[in-house]
């Protein structure tokens, strides 16, 4: 069916069957104690879409990723992750809290983090870094979480590093690692925290390709991005932050071509 | 098959530097000198017992050190990371361990509750009264105490630097609290803290003579019992340095191996 890949590109499939939403997230907020971070925001992902969120520092942007693997508790709104949604309650200091913290931790195992400053674990060779999660949360076999892992590092062109310890490597090799460390546990959603803004500028090229290359073959991702060309290029669907709300959301092509709002035409005329 | 054999006599040769043949030189020379000129006839009489010394500083070492450093990590956690009821005893206790000296704790445990245990019939006739009337309890329990107390701050320094990001990456991909803490948090802070706690270990090997002055034998005690039965002072204390000497050298070894399992990068 030609239409298939057509379906992954729009947001409502012409036929009215539309992809399952692997991320639904609905009037988010977030407190900081006085701050007001998120102020009511909802985005959704279905199966195969790349939503890049963009938008000044201080908007928001990384709160939000943040608050739908719940590594920051949100202060209230709806998450769901494959349609499951995340049970919060409040602690006895009045915050938010994941209720069940099996269900939260077996959420966030389906969920592939990759990091601006990477995290790869510095006592651990590559290898090890990818096949940690599988073996210790996911207990897929050994013999096989190696196995995928070398074709993961392969994959990201550190197939020969696979015994390096990530101090040695550069910044650009330690992101590719860290998104084979997010593949490796087979996430339906990769979720991507501005994964090239701790890099040196000519190291971002070699990332930004591994993440196309993701995209390309159809994969789930949220991506927090400085690189407007790059989310241009990707992204099937753009959402712009201001000041802790949606602003502007669509297909990059509007979105970057044709932008509505004032304040979208302003960031845009800035950045570029 | 000559390859290998030429391969190590070839290293040999590289780490036979002239520098390095001058001081073994002189060692040998120095060794040679205390041999001939010193009374060492005192050695054949007192090997047994000299033995038995060298045995007991070992094994008072690696039981305290072991016991002391598994107390030491849940010190240290509790204050990196505890509730305030677990962080501020903890705090408190390295604090009376570090602000006291040793010799104090040792005798305040061995007389004190040496002395208070007997009062009490229960204890008297506990399976354990056969042990707690030795000394030798009270020299394991005061080492481990003073270790722990140490080396919990050190743990708590280990534990704190370790960066957050990589703790929330282990939290993000779904592991669970204490797995975090076991694959994650505790070996990285386990290896930060590797150099110091090599240091801390040679320190406790020297802290270990004191436990002479509660009439357990280690081989410093029995350095003193030698100069008290024959008179002779010097030979039994160069021995006791070489013996102290060569523990720690080994000490050393063992610990650099541990540090250069995960290499790092200089820089």
């Amino acid at each position: 069916m030609t239409a298939a890949p057509e379906a992954s590109q729009s947001r409502r499939d012409s036929n009215g069957q539309s992809a399952a939403e692997a991320i639904h997230v609905e009037n988010l907020h977030k407190r900081f104690g006085n701050l007001h971070v998120l102020k009511g925001v909802s985005l959704s992902a279905r199966d195969g879409e790349v939503i890049a969120i963009i938008g000044g520092s201080g908007s928001g942007k990384s709160t939000l990723l943040r608050c739908i693997n719940c590594l920051e508790n949100p202060t209230s709104g709806i998450i769901r992750v494959n349609g499951e949604e995340i049970r919060l309650k409040a602690d006895s200091h009045g915050h938010t809290v994941p209720a069940d913290r099996r269900q939260i931790e077996r959420i966030r195992s389906k969920l592939g983090m990759v990091f601006q400053s990477f995290n790869l674990w510095s006592h651990m060779t590559l290898i090890e870094n990818v096949i940690e999660v599988p073996i210790h949360v996911l207990k897929v076999p050994r013999a096989e979480a190696i196995a995928t892992a070398e074709k993961l590092l392969e994959r990201v062109g550190l197939g020969d590093k696979r015994d390096v310890y990530p101090a040695f490597l550069s910044g650009g090799q330690q992101q590719r690692a860290a998104i084979a460390r997010a593949l490796a546990i087979q996430p339906r959603v990769m979720l991507f925290d501005e994964p090239t803004s701790a890099l040196d500028p000519e190291l971002v090229g070699e990332v930004l390709k591994v993440i196309a290359d993701l995209a390309r073959e159809g994969r789930t991702m949220v991506l927090v991005t400085h690189e407007m060309k790059f989310a241009r290029e990707v992204a099937t669907h753009v959402v712009y932050l201001y000041n802790g709300l949606v602003e502007e959301e669509g297909p990059p092509e509007l979105l970057f071509g044709a932008p509505r709002s004032e304040r979208l035409k302003q960031f845009l005329r800035n950045v570029s | 098959m000559t390859a290998l054999p030429l391969h190590s006599t070839e290293r040999a040769r590289g780490w036979l530097q002239p520098h390095r043949i001058a001081l073994i030189a002189i060692a040998a020379g120095l060794v040679l000198l205390a041999a001939l000129t010193m009374r060492w006839d005192w050695l054949a009489h007192y090997w047994d017992l000299a033995l038995l010394g060298i045995w007991r500083t070992i094994w008072l070492l690696v039981v305290t050190t072991v016991l002391g450093f598994l107390l030491a990590v849940p010190l240290g956690l509790a204050q990196a990371a505890g509730p305030r009821y677990l962080a501020i005893p903890a705090r408190v206790f390295c604090t009376v361990i570090r602000g006291t000296p040793l010799l104090l704790q040792l005798w305040l445990l061995y007389y004190g509750l040496g002395a208070l245990f007997p009062q009490f019939p229960w204890i008297r006739q506990s399976e354990l009264w056969p042990y707690l009337r030795q000394a030798w309890p009270y020299a394991v329990l005061a080492l481990t105490l003073s270790y722990a107390g140490y080396e919990g701050e050190v743990m708590r320094g280990a534990f704190a630097g370790v960066p957050r990001g990589q703790l929330e990456a282990a939290r993000a991909f779904g592991m669970s609290r204490w797995k975090i803490f076991r694959r994650i948090w505790m070996p990285q802070a386990i290896h930060r803290a590797l150099p110091t706690l090599a240091g801390e270990t040679v320190l406790q090997l020297k802290a270990t003579p004191l436990v002479a002055t509660i009439t357990v034998i280690d081989v410093y005690a029995v350095a003193s019992k030698v100069r008290q039965e024959t008179f002779i002072t010097y030979e039994p204390l160069l021995l006791l340095g070489v013996v102290y000497l060569v523990i720690t050298g080994v000490l050393v070894t063992l610990f650099r191996r541990l540090e250069a399992r995960i290499p790092s990068r200089l820089g």
